[in-house]
C-alpha cells in the first residue's frame, strides 16, 4: 500500500460533517448575540409597558409582514437549491440561489423604504424630535433600529456568502459530491430568518 | 469508506413546511390585532417559537441530521432559558 500516501495527498481534506459541526458553533454565537438584545428588549419593556406599547403603533404592520413572508420564502428556496444539487441539478440549485439573492434585495428595499419613513418623520437615533419624547421611547426607537440594522447588516453578509456559494456552484466546484459549503451557507441564511421571526413580532406586533 | 445515507428532503416538503410558516404569521398578525391583553404577548411568543422550531427541523435539517447537532442546539437554547429565568427572577423580586 505505498501509493496510499500519494493518493491521499492528491485528496484535499473534506469532512462535512465537521464543517456542519463549526458552522454551528459560529450560528451559537450569533444566536446569542440576538438573544442578550431581546433579553435587553424584554426587560425594558418590562421598565417602561405604556411607551413600548404606544411608540410599537407607529411601526408599520403591513410592511413587516411582507418582510417576514418574503424572509420565509427565502429561507425555502434555499432550502429547495440544497435538494436540488443532492439531486445533481446544477442549475436548478443555481436559479434558486437566485431567487434568493433576489429576495434579499427586495427585503432591503423594503427596510430602506420602512426607516426612510421613520427617519422622514424625525425618528432616528438621536433626532431632536425622539430626545423630546419619555425615555421609554427613546430606549424603543434605539432598540428598534439597533436590532434591525444589527439584522440587516446579516442580510447584506448572507448575501455576500450566497454570491460566493452561487460563483463556486457555477465553477463546479461545490458539486453532488461536496457541498458542504452550500449546506453552510444555507444555515446561515436560516439563521437571519431565524432572528426576523422573532423580531417581527416583538417590535411590530405586540401591543 | 462507510457513507451514511444523506436525506433528501423534496421541494414539496420544502413548499408544505414554507406554506405552514406563512399561515402561522398570518395567525399571528390576526391575533395580535385583536386587544387581548397579556394573552397577545404570550401567543405571538408561543407561535414565534414554533415557527423557529419548525424552520430549525426542516429547513436547517435538524431532524435528518447526526444527532449531535440536535443535542448541542438544545443544550445552547436551554442554557439561554436559564438565562432569561435568572434575569426576570432579579427584575421581578428586586
Amino acid at each position: 500500500m505505498e501509493h496510499n500516501a500519494t493518493t491521499l495527498s492528491t485528496h484535499e481534506h473534506y469532512d462535512p460533517v465537521g464543517a456542519k459541526l463549526g458552522m454551528w458553533l459560529f450560528i451559537f454565537t450569533e444566536m446569542l448575540l440576538f438573544g442578550a438584545l431581546f433579553i435587553v428588549y424584554s426587560v425594558y419593556r418590562y421598565r417602561h409597558p405604556v411607551e413600548f406599547h404606544l411608540a410599537n403603533q407607529e411601526l408599520n404592520v403591513t410592511i413587516g409582514f411582507i418582510n417576514t413572508v418574503i424572509l420565509l420564502i427565502s429561507s425555502a428556496t434555499v432550502a429547495m437549491s440544497i435538494t436540488a444539487m443532492q439531486k445533481g441539478n446544477k442549475k436548478l440549485t443555481m436559479i434558486f440561489l437566485l431567487i434568493t439573492l433576489l429576495l434579499a434585495v427586495v427585503f432591503l428595499i423594503n427596510k430602506y423604504f420602512e426607516w426612510g419613513a421613520k427617519i422622514h418623520h424625525g425618528i432616528y437615533p438621536g433626532s431632536e424630535f425622539l430626545l423630546s419624547l419619555s425615555h421609554g421611547d427613546i430606549l424603543f426607537f434605539g432598540l428598534y433600529f439597533f436590532m434591525t440594522g444589527l439584522h440587516a447588516i446579516h442580510i447584506i453578509v448572507g448575501m455576500v456568502i450566497l454570491i460566493w456559494v452561487f460563483v463556486r456552484v457555477k465553477q463546479g466546484r461545490v458539486n453532488i459530491n461536496r457541498y458542504a459549503l452550500l449546506e453552510n451557507g444555507g444555515l446561515y441564511w436560516h439563521l437571519v430568518d431565524l432572528i426576523w421571526i422573532f423580531l417581527f413580532p416583538l417590535f411590530y406586533l405586540i401591543h | 469508506m462507510e457513507e451514511h445515507k444523506t436525506h433528501i428532503s423534496s421541494y414539496g416538503n420544502h413548499l408544505f413546511v414554507l406554506l405552514c410558516l406563512i399561515t402561522l404569521t398570518t395567525i399571528t398578525v390576526a391575533i395580535t390585532s385583536v386587544q387581548l391583553g397579556a394573552f397577545n404577548t404570550t401567543a405571538a411568543m408561543i407561535i414565534a417559537s414554533t415557527k423557529a422550531a419548525i424552520v430549525l427541523l426542516y429547513f436547517m435539517h435538524l431532524k435528518f441530521d447526526e444527532k449531535i447537532f440536535r443535542f448541542m442546539v438544545t443544550l445552547v437554547l436551554a442554557i439561554y432559558v436559564v438565562v432569561i429565568v435568572i434575569t426576570f427572577f432579579d427584575y421581578l423580586y428586586r
